[in-house]
């Protein structure tokens, strides 16, 4: 009893705050001891009633919509996505102030997304979760307010931001406030960037603006069929430029994982991203404070793979799959492959050795014979500098005939954007181990974290070639006009179709067994997590945009 | 392998193993003083048989004139008959008109087979169970056969109903002598390819035996057959046998005959191809034990009991290490299984001192055999192993379509090996989200781990239901209750190696880890099958129902390669206007050609390859509005 009176009489000494907040019928009953017992409960009444309103996000109706389209609500996301009761939510009542429109009568506590903190297998994440049920998702100052509160703390203590997305865009009554919300986010996500991974999962709409928070984060999934990201929906393309094209066509999963590339991966459906998402999760260290992970690891460190001797087919033209030798290396043969269907000639994608992440480059040779392209090395690039960026040590699978030529490429600027990938080779200070399973001509030779960028480990396999280019164009240039162009090239071929140029020369630095390479890079590995590398000071560098 | 190996060519055959010429300078290149020509190419061409005498070089294998006499389908026919080997009944030549069919056909008695002299491959061939049958086949038999062979020429036999296929191993050198050594039951056939082979068979006494094997050594004798060699019989339901043909050469399932009487028949034909006498008398020759053959095919057997696939073996484990089993195959972790040649992977043995024990040690074989990189029929061998009718040894060569009539589908589990799967999915599961949480180095936030020692699971088995489950972790061994049912799932959980030798319920069982997909799937072999798993927490299993159903391709506006291969030819081009049953394009696949039809009246909207390129399993070759 006497806990309880003294908890009145700080309701008491708070009652300027309260008259502010309790209904007026309210008001005469805390006058005396019995009144002010009654405001308490109350109070808690209130308390709860807010919070089970908070949890019904828009209501009952609009939850049963949303499922009719096939998404789950914000806070089913959250709980399928983070450990079982992991979730620890902020600001449940935060509401928007906008009193313009009608709006000050139509208020949800929490607003339009969920926030807070949880955990994916045991490790902390800080998750933002858009509610459609709630102004359609719409973005207010008070959204926006949010989210920055659970950056702001993911900053501040290094763990990733999670933002999955599902909004109509601006909420058009608050005006420029929801304008400066977007932008106190950009300014976060730029902030984080290279502090803490960044991953946003598109699912449901996100139009306008709102589109470049995604696209300033590390990495953006999407849900086919249900997620759509761009920058004006398909009414404003008719009315502007004239085109006919739906929503999927504009900025459906599809165009954007195969054609934009402004998406990462596509998922089937909420369940399977967001499960995926969490094994997504395993392999990203926390912060840029924190060494790659180490998992344990069943699959044997020293395994041979007697398959990796013959995955190089005999005849120098015939293609294979680059993806035969990284899942033979890596743990498990598990490889998460990072936009799968765009600018498919390279192959990035984590996947650990002997329990640790690591990040894996390729060229793929049953692509575009794997030559380098714009959209190859812009792809590369991005994922070269996030591995180096959060300690994430680099393998490179090198089987490249060169940049390819064409009018086309040099228009759009393969000079420009082939630099991007040599950029990021170079620049990167974490562990870089490069193999030459075959071709390695010309300047891509040296784009693929060659010897020269500060490959800290170049092996080279026996069919491997390291040279300026083909036999052909290298004889028609060294012999020009010669009638015996057989004989020579059958001699460049002899001098130059082999590892051993480079391998004089100390470029590589050993010619493996194929079979041996786990072997290998793990040896390696260890050794090299321990490697200490700083470039010299600068505000930042100036990568060729 | 080989100690030293010579290139021949090109992958094709046509440039490598069926050029006489290159095979002939790498005999002399090599000094060879005998060539073993194997099972196909060359195993029986008398030509380079002839060209291997010129060079004064054996021709592991009969003499000549035996192959082209056995060789040949009136000749084996006739001299079987001069040697009093039992025929097929039948009319010794060629049928002269429709009346002169019905009249043969009921002297030889109803089924009859009408059949074109110059047939092959199925075509002008045609069974006929009553006189109006026999008139309709004969007129269409004609027709086909002028029109496939340009030679219209009948011949009319007794159509053995239902028969089994049982061979006969002989074995003869060049003084005169010939033993038999048992037989081999070859019922289980796939378009009359042998898929399982026994020796010796359930179906045979020591009586009929000794007359099978008695008229096999007297046809042997009467063509002076002088290796080893097979004569092949069908064997009706009243254990009638007639004389079906003679291999002249090693044949591919020798290993069985191997295995009961303990002869090496390839030593038995080196020694002969040297002249030397037998070592072994008929009475010396027994049948010790059981032995079966199960062909692995690099084939898709749910899709027609079998259609070739092709790719790399990205991992390949051989299950030689169990007693009794032998593995012959060429191939190993990393080879190339390739739209030129056969598809078969390996010739899987077993032996045993008895039927049973045979038959279970190749089970063992089977659940242990991993291949991973190509489709493979071990699903459908596994499931014929424990098939009542199989494990009964009642068996005809209609055996395949009379079991499954539907085409093989798969295992079809019972509702407690279903369980048996779903507690094993869980305990994989469990052991992967430990595995998940397992960090070696993330210290700096620490890492929660979960708690509990007991989980909810659902398991979504595809194509089938979702099972939900309840799972508890007790020193290693997982308990896991699935509808009314519990299951101790025991053994090392360790993602070492694909193969996991557990116990469930005290049973063992080899499960094989396929594959682990993002996002909770799992490829587990069992019995077999590959199933696709799915493991969700309740949460996630309730939430499921929201999701939207996952649209099928609509494969009525798309023809799909249905295996690896080559078109041979596009019939099709855009805009034209086909009709439902039309060919649009004919793919051809190591040894078969495959007609694609449209599958309803439409128009093509797009043709993606033309005659002569090469496809994958799955790519759309033509593309309907």
């Amino acid at each position: 009893m006497a806990a309880l009176v003294r908890f009145c009489n700080r309701a008491l000494q708070q009652n300027a705050v309260c008259r502010q907040i309790l209904p007026l019928s309210a008001t005469h009953w805390y006058s005396n001891e019995a009144g002010s017992m009654a405001h308490t409960l109350n109070v808690k009444q209130r308390i709860e009633n807010t919070r089970q309103k908070a949890l019904l996000g828009g209501g009952q109706r609009r939850i049963e919509a949303q499922h009719k389209k096939g998404k789950l609500t914000a806070r089913e996301r959250l709980n399928v996505l983070l450990d079982e009761g992991s979730f620890v939510e902020y600001d449940m009542f935060l509401e928007h102030d906008c009193a313009d429109f009608g709006m000050e009568k139509e208020k949800y506590p929490g607003d339009s997304v969920v926030t807070g903190r949880g955990r994916i297998n045991g490790r902390t994440v800080f998750i933002f979760s858009q509610d459609f049920t709630v102004f359609g998702g719409s973005l207010s100052g008070a959204h926006a307010k949010k989210v920055c509160k659970i950056m702001d703390q993911a900053i501040l203590v290094g763990a990733p931001v999670i933002g999955l997305n599902d909004s109509g865009g601006a909420r058009i009554q608050e005006g420029v406030e929801s304008l400066a919300g977007y932008a106190d986010i950009f300014q976060r996500n730029v902030m984080a960037s290279g502090v803490v991974p960044q991953i946003s999962l598109i699912m449901g709409p996100c139009a306008g603006g709102a589109v470049y928070s995604p696209a300033l984060t590390d990495f953006t999934f999407m849900v086919k069929n249900t997620s759509y990201l761009f920058i004006t929906g398909p009414d404003v393309v008719k009315s502007v430029t004239n085109e006919d094209v739906t929503q999927e066509e504009l900025g459906g999963a599809k165009t954007h994982t195969t054609t934009s590339g402004v998406a990462h991966k596509a998922f089937e459906d909420d369940i399977d991203a967001l499960l995926q998402l969490r094994d997504f999760f395993n392999f990203l260290p926390l912060s840029n404070e924190d060494a790659s992970p180490v998992r344990r690891c069943d699959d044997p460190w020293d395994r041979e793979v007697p398959g990796l001797d013959t995955v190089v087919p005999l005849e120098t033209t015939a293609a294979y799959d680059i993806k035969d030798v990284v899942l033979g290396i890596v743990d498990n043969n598990e490889f998460f492959e990072i936009m799968p269907d765009y600018a498919r000639n390279i192959v990035v994608g984590f996947a650990r050795m002997d329990g640790r992440t690591v990040g894996v480059v390729g060229n793929q040779p049953k692509v575009a014979a794997g030559c380098l392209d714009i959209n190859s090395s812009v792809k590369g690039a991005r994922f070269v500098r996030f591995c180096d960026a959060f300690n994430i040590p680099i393998i490179t699978f090198v089987d490249v005939p060169g940049f390819l030529p064409g009018t086309s490429q040099e228009y759009g600027g393969i000079i420009r954007h082939g630099a991007k990938l040599l950029y990021a080779f170079a620049e990167a200070t974490v562990p870089k181990i490069t193999v030459i399973t075959r071709k390695a001509y010309g300047g891509a030779y040296d784009v693929m974290s060659s010897k020269h960028l500060r490959g800290d480990v170049n092996y080279a396999w026996p069919t491997a070639e390291v040279a300026v280019m083909g036999a052909k164009g290298a004889v028609s240039i060294i012999f020009r006009g010669s009638s015996n162009q057989g004989e020579q090239e059958a001699e460049y071929v002899e001098k130059f179709a082999n590892p051993f140029p480079a391998a004089v020369r100390g470029f590589v630095d050993d010619i493996i067994e194929p079979r041996t390479t786990r072997m290998r890079i793990n040896q390696d590995l260890v050794m090299l997590a321990c490697k200490k590398q700083s470039n010299p000071w600068k505000k930042h560098a100036n990568i060729p945009l | 392998m080989a100690d030293e190996a010579v290139c021949i060519g090109k992958a094709p055959t046509s440039e490598s193993y069926l050029r006489m010429d290159r095979i002939l300078q790498a005999v002399k290149d090599t000094g060879a003083q005998a060539v073993h020509p194997g099972y196909g190419f060359l195993s029986e061409n008398t030509t380079f048989a002839a060209k291997l005498k010129e060079m004064g070089v054996e021709f592991i294998g009969p003499n000549s004139e035996s192959i082209q006499a056995m060789g040949d389908k009136i000749e084996s026919k006739r001299i079987a008959k001069k040697a009093a080997v039992n025929m097929i009944p039948g009319y010794d030549g060629v049928v002269e008109d429709m009346d002169h069919c019905v009249k043969l056909a009921k002297e030889i008695g109803y089924p009859v087979m009408i059949k074109a002299s110059a047939g092959g491959g199925g075509k002008g061939m045609r069974v006929a169970y009553d006189e109006e049958e026999a008139r309709t086949a004969f007129r269409l038999c004609t027709e086909e056969a002028k029109s496939s062979f340009g030679d219209d020429r009948m011949l009319i036999e007794k159509f053995v109903d239902n028969p089994r296929h049982i061979e006969v191993q002989v074995l003869c050198d060049r003084h005169g002598n010939a033993l038999w050594l048992n037989e081999r039951e070859c019922s289980i056939q796939r378009r009359n390819q042998k898929v399982i082979e026994e020796a010796p068979s359930v179906y045979l006494d020591p009586g009929l035996r000794k007359e099978m094997g008695d008229q096999a050594v007297a046809l042997a004798k009467a063509v002076g057959y002088d290796s080893a060699g097979t004569v092949e019989f069908l064997v009706d339901g009243k254990k009638n046998f007639y004389f079906l043909e003679m291999n002249t050469r090693l044949q591919v399932e020798h290993p069985i005959t191997e295995c009961i009487t303990g002869i090496d028949i390839v030593h038995q034909m080196l020694r002969v191809a040297k002249g030397h006498t037998l070592l072994h008398h008929q009475s010396d020759i027994p049948v010790d034990g059981w032995s079966f053959e199960c062909r692995v095919y690099a084939e898709d057997p749910f899709k027609n009991f079998g259609m070739p696939s092709i790719g790399r073996l990205s991992k390949y484990i051989e299950p030689a290490h169990i007693p009794n089993v032998r593995c012959d195959s060429g191939i190993q972790e990393g080879s190339e299984i390739s739209i030129y040649y056969d598809a078969m992977i390996c010739k899987l043995v077993s032996y045993g001192p008895d039927r049973e024990s045979a038959r279970e040690t190749m089970i063992t074989a089977l659940d242990s055999y991993v291949i991973k990189g190509v489709t493979h029929n071990i699903p459908m061998l596994r499931d014929i192993m424990t098939e009542p009718r199989f494990v009964k040894g009642d068996i005809t060569t209609n055996y395949l379509p009379e079991v499954f009539p539907d085409g093989f589908k798969g295992k079809q589990m019972s509702e407690v090996e279903m369980e048996q799967l779903v507690a094993l999915a869980c305990a994989i599961h469990e052991t992967e989200q430990q595995n998940s949480t397992d960090f070696l180095n993330q210290n700096r936030l620490p890492v929660v781990k979960d708690a509990k020692s007991q989980w909810k699971m659902n398991v979504e088995v595809a194509g089938n239901a979702t099972y939900p489950a309840m799972v508890v972790k007790d020193n290693n061994v997982f308990e896991v209750r699935v509808g009314e049912n519990t299951y101790t799932v025991a053994g090392d959980l360790a993602f070492t190696s694909p193969l996991l030798d557990l116990v469930v319920n005290g049973q063992r069982r080899l499960l094989q880890f396929v594959e682990k997909g993002f996002g909770n799937y799992y490829k587990l072999r069992l019995f077999g099958t590959v199933f696709s798993l799915r493991v969700m927490d309740d949460f996630a299993a309730q939430l499921q129902q929201f999701m939207p159903e996952k649209k099928e391709v609509d494969l009525s506006t798309v023809i799909l390669a249905p295996m690896p291969g080559m078109l041979k030819t596009v019939v099709v081009s855009v805009g034209d206007q086909v009709a439902e049953g039309q060919e649009v394009c004919v793919l051809e696949a190591m040894k078969m050609q495959n007609s694609l039809v449209a599958a309803k009246v439409s128009k093509v909207k797009k043709v993606n390859f033309k005659a002569g390129d090469t496809v994958n399993e799955g790519d759309a070759i033509v593309e309907f509005e």
